[in-house]
């Protein structure tokens, strides 16, 4: 017994001394108080130099948080709670954050540099008049695969993937938009669909398509296709981008029947606590040489058209990565489906991975 | 009770009170929500009549019980052998380690030994098999599932086991029981304990299992678990995913009474 109350002691005096050297960590460092900048992100989406640039340009220390998904978001921001200075998700879930009032007005009069964006990306049905986002990054969704695995193969459109051939060797992303869309562009059909019967059909044709699909996943995509544990994957061109990086049989192609075309702009959240600092980090974004820098290392497409002269030709004549004006015309933005018809989406989803 | 006694009990109360019982609560108040916040039995009827909801329950419960048939089969002889070793002590320190180490951590080691280019299929390569696909397969889920649980049968098992009394193996010894016939009706009995919690504490996390059965098994298995993250996360639909909830909350009261200690029977000590 006086073992354990001995034992018992030791272990509260050591908790108590590691959560006082916390807070002494902490204060020398600074993650509490008035030069602090909050930033919501997706996972490596960002050059961290690009952050330390930005720590000793301005003075703010960053905080940088990540998220996996757009609903992951959404659900810590509009819980309330999180005291996120700036975020980055995309055009359907931004269109959202509007309507429910969870983002702030932007300032326009703090925002310098916004003539950099090419103004195909301003002023978009999701926000128009760029009132609460700035564009950050843009991509599409498309088939990334192995050119020496598979040389017998041409890929250029989703209809390419139902080869009986190709049994067993698709990574699929794993989301319901996503997966569901392909079915829907398979038929021709709008991927923000909200008619019952074609989305029906589009999961009839998805499982012609089952048997060809190895696993539904996520992130670990980049690894797998890298080391060559599959060799088609269906993936964002960000993604792609690093995949080809690493590996370079791989090669990405934007489906013919077209495919969706997304958006990721900065918002000010309701959360905010810090809006000057916020605004500084827009501006830092904006400047063409800090966007293209960022562009080179997350390998996303830059909608900063002064910053496209910083960039490698090779990177910015890429057809896959910066489609000419008539491939745009063949992608489609997500729309928000309303609370229904994601519910709609999402079971045929869960149907889809359960009876494959 | 003298009143310092009550006294002590009150955290313990409010322990129950406010992490227990609130939150199942607030779970059952959830699930007769539909999407529009009104009171409704709507998912209670989806969950009932949708067979994509009722295939994942059974096929959750199948998983969740051949984890839990793994890991017994693993752990009882474990622990059987490791109460009579000297150093049991050390040897079973050895066994628990592993699981001082992140989850998602081992998960991504097994990434690396069961891909195409890992551990096991190289060693197929060598003996000349061939590469096998491992990965992605309900094969790869249940053994690194396995692998998990099995700590945490063991330890239970073990507990129970080198509790048992010495002289009793002596006496059923001295009465003329073999080997066999002591183990059986003596050592085993006396475990039933060690192996009820072991149940218990493997099979229900089993059954929610999601994160293995998208990093391992590619979602070819898939559990409640992904149907309530998706519920949750994605569609917003919070009143669905409570009733999942709700759904597993019974399934462990269930388990939980089928390995009840039970008055009649062996209950010697």
């Amino acid at each position: 017994m006086k073992k354990l109350t001995s034992l018992a002691l030791i272990i509260t005096v050591l908790s108590i001394a590691a959560y006082a050297g916390g807070l002494l960590l902490e204060q020398a460092q600074g993650t509490s108080g008035q030069d602090v900048f909050h930033l919501y992100n997706w996972g490596d989406y960002i050059d961290s130099d690009l952050i330390d640039q930005f720590e000793e340009e301005t003075g703010y220390r960053v905080v940088y948080e990540t998220f996996d998904s757009n609903e992951a978001m959404y659900t810590k921001i509009q819980q309330g709670g999180t005291g996120y200075d700036l975020a980055i998700p995309s055009e359907y879930m931004i269109e959202r954050m509007i309507e429910e009032n969870l983002v702030v007005e932007l300032d326009h009069t703090q925002i310098h540099g916004l003539e950099n964006i090419d103004p195909a990306f301003l002023d978009l049905n999701f926000d128009p008049g760029n009132r609460y986002s700035i564009p950050y990054f843009w991509g599409t969704l498309g088939i990334a695969y192995n050119e020496e695995l598979l040389s017998d193969f041409e890929f250029s459109s989703w209809q390419d993937l139902y080869q009986l051939e190709l049994e067993n060797s698709i990574l699929m992303i794993d989301g319901a938009r996503e997966l569901i869309g392909i079915g829907l562009q398979t038929l021709g059909y709008s991927l923000n669909s909200r008619d019952e019967a074609e989305l029906a059909a589009a999961a009839d044709v998805l499982s012609d398509l089952a048997p060809n699909i190895k696993a539904l996943v996520a992130d670990e995509i980049k690894m797998y296709m890298i080391q060559e544990e599959a060799s088609i994957a269906v993936t964002f061109s960000g993604e792609a981008a690093d995949m080809m990086w690493e590996n370079e049989s791989i090669v990405y192609v934007l489906p013919e029947e077209g495919s969706n075309l997304w958006f990721d702009n900065m918002v000010i959240p309701h959360t905010v606590q810090n809006e000057e600092a916020a605004y500084a980090f827009i501006n830092f974004m904006l400047d063409p040489n800090i966007a293209a820098q960022n562009a080179d290392y997350v390998g996303y497409s830059t909608p900063n058209e002064a910053a496209m002269a910083f960039l490698p030709d090779e990177t910015v004549e890429d057809k896959q990565f910066y489609p000419s004006p008539e491939m745009m015309e063949n992608l489609e933005v997500y729309q928000d489906l309303g609370l229904e018809f994601t519910g709609l989406y999402n079971d045929l989803f869960l149907e889809f991975k359960m009876f494959r | 009770m003298t009143k310092e006694r009550k006294w002590l009990a009150v955290p313990y109360h409010l322990w129950i009170v406010l992490f227990v019982i609130v939150p199942v609560m607030l779970l059952l108040f959830q699930s007769f929500r539909g999407l529009d916040g009104s009171f409704t039995l709507v998912n209670i009827q989806t969950y009932f009549t949708s067979r994509v909801y009722l295939t994942m329950t059974l096929q959750s419960f199948f998983y969740a019980f051949l984890i839990t048939v793994l890991t017994l089969l693993i752990s009882y002889p474990a622990a059987y052998f490791l109460a009579q070793t000297r150093h049991k002590q050390f040897w079973l320190l050895v066994l628990i380690l592993p699981t001082w180490m992140n989850i998602l951590l081992k998960t991504y080691a097994f990434i690396g030994i069961l891909s195409q280019t890992g551990f096991v299929n190289q060693g197929l390569n060598f003996i000349g098999i061939g590469a096998q696909q491992l990965l992605f397969t309900p094969l790869s889920f249940l053994i690194v599932a396995t692998y998990i649980e099995v700590p945490f049968m063991l330890l239970p098992v073990f507990n129970a086991i080198d509790e048992i009394d010495g002289s009793m193996i002596k006496a059923s010894r001295d009465l003329g029981a073999g080997e066999w016939q002591t183990f059986a009706s003596v050592i085993f009995p006396l475990s039933l304990s060690g192996v009820r919690s072991g149940i218990q504490a493997v099979f229900i996390p089993s059954l929610s299992l999601f994160m293995l059965t998208r990093l391992i098994a590619g979602n070819r298995v898939i559990t409640l678990g992904t149907a309530i993250e998706q519920n949750f996360l994605v569609t917003q639909n919070w009143g669905m995913g409570s009733t999942m909830g709700i759904v597993l909350v019974l399934i462990m009261f269930g388990v939980m009474f089928l390995t009840r200690r039970r008055r009649k029977g062996v209950t010697v000590r």
